[in-house]
């Protein structure tokens, strides 16, 4: 009984994805939050400092991965508000788990085959991936945990105004980056830098590339995957509850 | 008679205003159950209520026999919502917006089939490869229509269905909400228009200041209204008003255009007094038609009341 209940919801939440691919992927905050803004950031620190490779490698991956699945999110929801299609979904026999799971699902989708350009253009540049299953394993893990990131960050305020979760999202994710280990390796990081980027989900995925890049890590494999889940989890269910809570306030 | 929907007690409050007023009332299967209100009265709220997308204060509800806050999920299956404001998505075409709610809904069995064959009989077959961000007014709402009818709902929730929408477009809707009636589906249909609700409905509930005034067929109410019946009546040379509401069983009197109408409980007895009245005067009645009260007579006495004015 409950495993066809799952089973059609899940078919539920990716005829979401699906409908949240064909309108957000070119939508102008997801173009302008998930590939120009971290494209532009990525040049103004990398370009110029004549740095190996490598390094330039696990930033880009870094940045691509982390922008571009946080991008679609924040704005699903506000978006939908706004335009009152969520409360065409709402009214839908589909649980909110299985919407928002819909919208991770895009995201998620969007953050991982984006992440396959800066990856193209690295091989295209000669790195060499030491532990493709690794690399490949990481980006999927990165994908789908900062993709729930992106729904947590819509969840509140309740708004129906897109530019307020994405101001919201934006103040979250910059620190982010910068205490991630994208810029200044984790092991060059005095300790209470390392202690700060420990509380960050991208430190892991930075870790992991350089993992698959460098043939070293700050973390084990193991800790950077326990890690990677461990968030995904967090952020999955927290998004999940606030919503839930939030949901009636916004539709009011 | 089964029911449809039962509301026991509902109650919504937005801070201080509380929008709907522990109301209760039942929809029978089969039947299009009209709910009429004016604006701010807690149409829309009770709907959205019923459709799952605000949760009541107080009180609670059934769809089928499923409760709308328990067994929400069983509830839904079982409805489909045309909202005030046509909220398809605007930038995927009609084809994908129908597909769309045929996922959502787990319309498996024939599901194209379907969809082409509400296109055909909404008119909007040849745009189906058109983003609905180009359609009229009118067709996003039948683009929202088919959209709904394609789950085969159960229990068919239309708010102001026809507003704003030209006289073919608003017919073309009445006419096939009456048609899938026929075919076993409850209407539940919120409107402002007196003569849709008159045409369409079964029955009728009346709601004001979030409280049900009244609940009864169109018929039923407009008889219980015995004072608004009337007696309309011109003359060969102007008569006023003031004069006429003295004849015998007249309760008040309106001039509209070169006719007199006549309010009363009794109309026998006063076209016998208005004959007697122009024999009296020297005056020629040129017509004279007694009147039952409209739906909208009907409606705007009960808000009245319901006012104390």
């Amino acid at each position: 009984m409950w495993k066809s209940v799952i089973s059609e919801q899940m078919r539920r939440a990716f005829a979401v994805a699906k409908k949240d691919l064909r309108i957000y992927y070119k939508s102008a905050p997801v173009l302008i939050f998930g590939l120009i803004l971290p494209f532009f950031l990525f040049l103004a620190f990398f370009i110029g400092r004549n740095m190996p490779m490598e390094r330039l490698f696990t930033g880009l991956m870094a940045m691509a991965i982390f922008f571009s699945a946080m991008s679609i999110g924040p704005a699903i929801v506000p978006f939908e508000a706004r335009s009152r299609n969520l409360e065409r979904l709402v009214s839908a026999p589909v649980a909110v788990w299985a919407l928002l799971l819909g919208d991770v699902i895009a995201s998620f989708l969007y953050g991982f085959f984006i992440s396959v350009v800066p990856l193209a253009i690295g091989l295209a540049y000669g790195v060499e991936i030491l532990h493709p299953v690794i690399l490949f394993s990481g980006m999927v893990l990165a994908a789908f945990c900062f993709a729930s990131f992106g729904i947590l960050l819509s969840a509140y305020p309740p708004t129906d105004v897109p530019s307020t979760v994405m101001m919201v999202s934006n103040l979250v994710k910059f620190p982010l980056v910068f205490i991630s280990g994208v810029f200044i390796p984790i092991w060059e990081m005095q300790d209470w830098g390392r202690v700060v980027a420990s509380i960050s989900p991208l430190t892991y995925f930075t870790d992991l590339v350089n993992y698959c890049t460098h043939k070293s890590s700050y973390y084990s494999v193991f800790v950077d995957f326990a890690a990677l889940i461990g968030f995904t989890l967090l952020f999955l269910i927290a998004a999940i509850k606030i919503h839930e809570r939030t949901l009636p306030e916004r539709l009011s | 008679m089964e029911t449809a929907i039962e509301v026991r007690d509902l109650t919504k409050n937005y801070g201080e205003i509380t929008a709907v007023n522990h109301i209760n009332f039942k929809v029978r299967k089969g039947e299009i159950f009209g709910f009429l209100g004016p604006n701010g009265a807690g149409k829309t709220t009770t709907i959205r209520i019923l459709t799952g997308v605000i949760r009541p204060d107080d009180g609670t509800a059934t769809i089928m026999g499923y409760n709308i806050l328990k067994e929400s999920l069983k509830a839904k299956q079982t409805i489909s919502v045309v909202p005030e404001m046509a909220n398809a998505y605007i930038d995927l075409t009609a084809w994908q917006n129908i597909m769309l709610i045929g996922e959502l809904y787990g319309v498996k069995k024939g599901r194209q089939e379907k969809a082409n064959h509400l296109l055909k009989e909404f008119q909007l077959y040849e745009r189906r490869n058109h983003l609905a961000r180009g359609f009229s007014k009118g067709m996003k709402q039948k683009l929202i229509l088919c959209m709904a009818l394609l789950t085969e709902p159960q229990v068919l929730f239309l708010d102001e269905p026809t507003g704003g929408l030209d006289v073919e477009s608003a017919r073309l809707i009445r006419d096939i909400v009456r048609q899938y009636n026929r075919d076993g589906t409850t209407v539940f249909l919120s409107t402002h228009n007196m003569e849709e609700a008159n045409k369409l409905c079964d029955r009728i509930a009346i709601i004001n200041y979030g409280r049900i005034a009244a609940i009864d067929s169109p018929e039923n109410l407009r008889m219980e209204s015995s004072s608004l019946k009337s007696v309309e009546a011109s003359f060969d040379k102007s008569v006023s008003a003031s004069e006429l509401s003295k004849v015998l069983h007249v309760t008040q009197a309106k001039k509209i255009g070169d006719k007199v109408r006549l309010y009363t409980d009794e109309p026998h007895s006063v076209i016998d007094s208005l004959i007697d009245y122009a024999r009296s005067k020297n005056l020629t009645i040129v017509s004279l038609n007694t009147l039952a009260p409209t739906l909208e007579d009907v409606f705007i006495k009960l808000i009245k009341e319901h006012r104390g004015d």
